[in-house]
């Protein structure tokens, strides 16, 4: 049997559903039993994790498991399991709009006096604010738009056109040095961060790896591209605003040039990302498939609704001066970064 | 058909397309140069470039999606996403 040498080692279990998928990534011990399963809390720890490292098959895989098992049978079964519960709850759980139209007007509107984490990170945000806000949404940054990739085999004339224009912007436009998970990596050295693929799982929230859950769902099923196109325009028409806030508290902790710049590139990139996804990938892919529209919808609230959640949870622990992470982060090795990064 | 420095610049076979909006930004296809009034030259290679037209962009000539409509509430949005 082939193993992955590379790739991030498998995580810590977070109960016996995770512990199950891991040990038999390891080559040990049986799977879960379907009936666990259907009675684990579905935004829990322990099947996010589960969910998770099944996913992470299809991404970079895990050091010591085989490549093989990103088409096991009886680990897909499970898989199926685990996003059934998962999905279940997003469709039960995320409060719609009436049309694609009015999710998307909702989104296009800003709050003047916004109370989210972006507002709070560029008003009273501190260092380690920062920095374990960067070690959570680092499990997507370090991957960004690759679970948004999986869609456009199964998008075609005008959306795919526009989808694959706002990737290969996301992919630095044929330039290693500007893909976009690589500025991110560029942002985690200046907050003094482990920029290893992965370094951050263990301390990550449930909350945290059910969004980046909800990516892989989507785009690993051609029957969610609906769902897909609806949660990436939500990301690209949230995003412009929310950037601008994070690079304001970037650059008023000093947090370094390669972290502001992530920030202003996304606030530049996305204010045209999102017009593309609008008109172009949501109007076209309505156009040949107007039957997707509701699954549209769900997937810009389904986003909206995940999104709030992780939020909430942050603003919670860091108003009462705790941390968010599982595990606490080493200290920042403050050095002063040398290198800019400014377009 | 590699390029070679020797070969003179070519026209572009078409006019190049600007998508206009009443509300939000001119689109134009990149790469493109922006002469400002001071006249001094910004440049953007990106594959599709959003021109401010509220003139209300921090980061103007690019737009930097301050044209949208304001709300009054406390919310964050209904999915602010950072």
């Amino acid at each position: 049997m082939e193993y992955d040498r590379e790739g991030p080692p498998l995580p810590t279990p977070r109960g016996p559903l995770s512990g199950a998928v891991g040990a038999r990534l390891r080559g040990t011990g049986p799977l879960p039993d379907p009936e666990a399963v259907a009675a684990a809390s579905a935004y829990g720890d322990d099947l996010q994790l589960a969910l998770y490292q099944c996913y992470e098959l299809h991404y970079r895989g895990f050091a010591g498991v085989s490549p093989g098992l990103e088409w096991d049978p009886d680990l897909l079964r499970v898989r199926a399991a685990l996003e059934r519960r998962f999905l279940e709850a997003l469709r039960a759980g995320t409060p719609v709009h009436e049309s694609v139209a009015d999710a998307v007007g909702a989104l296009l509107v800003e709050p003047v006096h916004g109370e989210g984490v972006s507002h709070f990170l560029r008003d009273e945000g501190e260092l380690w604010h920062l920095r374990e806000y960067a070690a959570q949404r680092s499990l997507y940054h370090l991957k960004e738009a690759d679970p948004h990739a999986w869609v456009l085999p199964r998008l075609w004339g005008r959306s795919k056109a526009a989808m694959a224009a706002v990737e290969f912007d996301e992919y630095g436009g044929g330039r290693a040095d500007r893909v976009h998970a690589r500025l991110f990596a560029d942002l985690m050295t200046d907050l003094g961060l482990d920029t290893t693929y992965g370094a951050h799982l263990d301390a990550a929230s449930a909350a945290c790896l059910a969004t980046v859950n909800m990516m892989s769902l989507f785009g690993l099923h051609r029957s969610l591209r609906g769902a897909l196109v609806g949660h990436f325009a939500a990301v690209e028409i949230t995003s412009s605003p929310g950037s601008r806030r994070l690079a304001e508290a970037m650059r008023r902790t000093g947090a370094g040039p390669a972290a502001e710049h992530f920030y202003d590139e996304h606030v530049e990139a996305d204010a045209v990302h999102e017009q593309i996804v609008r008109h172009e990938v949501i109007d076209g892919l309505l156009e040949q498939e107007p039957h997707l529209a509701a699954d549209v919808v769900f997937g810009i609230d389904a986003t909206g609704h995940l999104e709030d959640r992780f939020g909430a949870e942050l603003l919670a622990h860091w108003r009462a001066g705790r941390s968010s992470l599982r595990t606490p982060l080493p200290a920042a090795p403050r050095v002063p970064a040398e290198t800019s990064h400014t377009s | 058909m590699p390029n070679s420095p020797s070969e003179p610049p070519r026209p572009p076979a078409a006019p190049r397309r600007i998508k206009v909006q009443r509300r939000g930004p001119l689109l134009v296809e990149g790469p493109v140069e922006v002469e400002l009034e001071d006249g001094t030259t910004v440049s953007s290679d990106r594959f599709r470039v959003a021109l401010c037209t509220c003139r209300r962009s921090r980061r103007f000539p690019w737009c930097d999606t301050s044209h949208r409509a304001r709300s009054a509430g406390p919310g964050d949005g209904p999915a602010t996403k950072d």
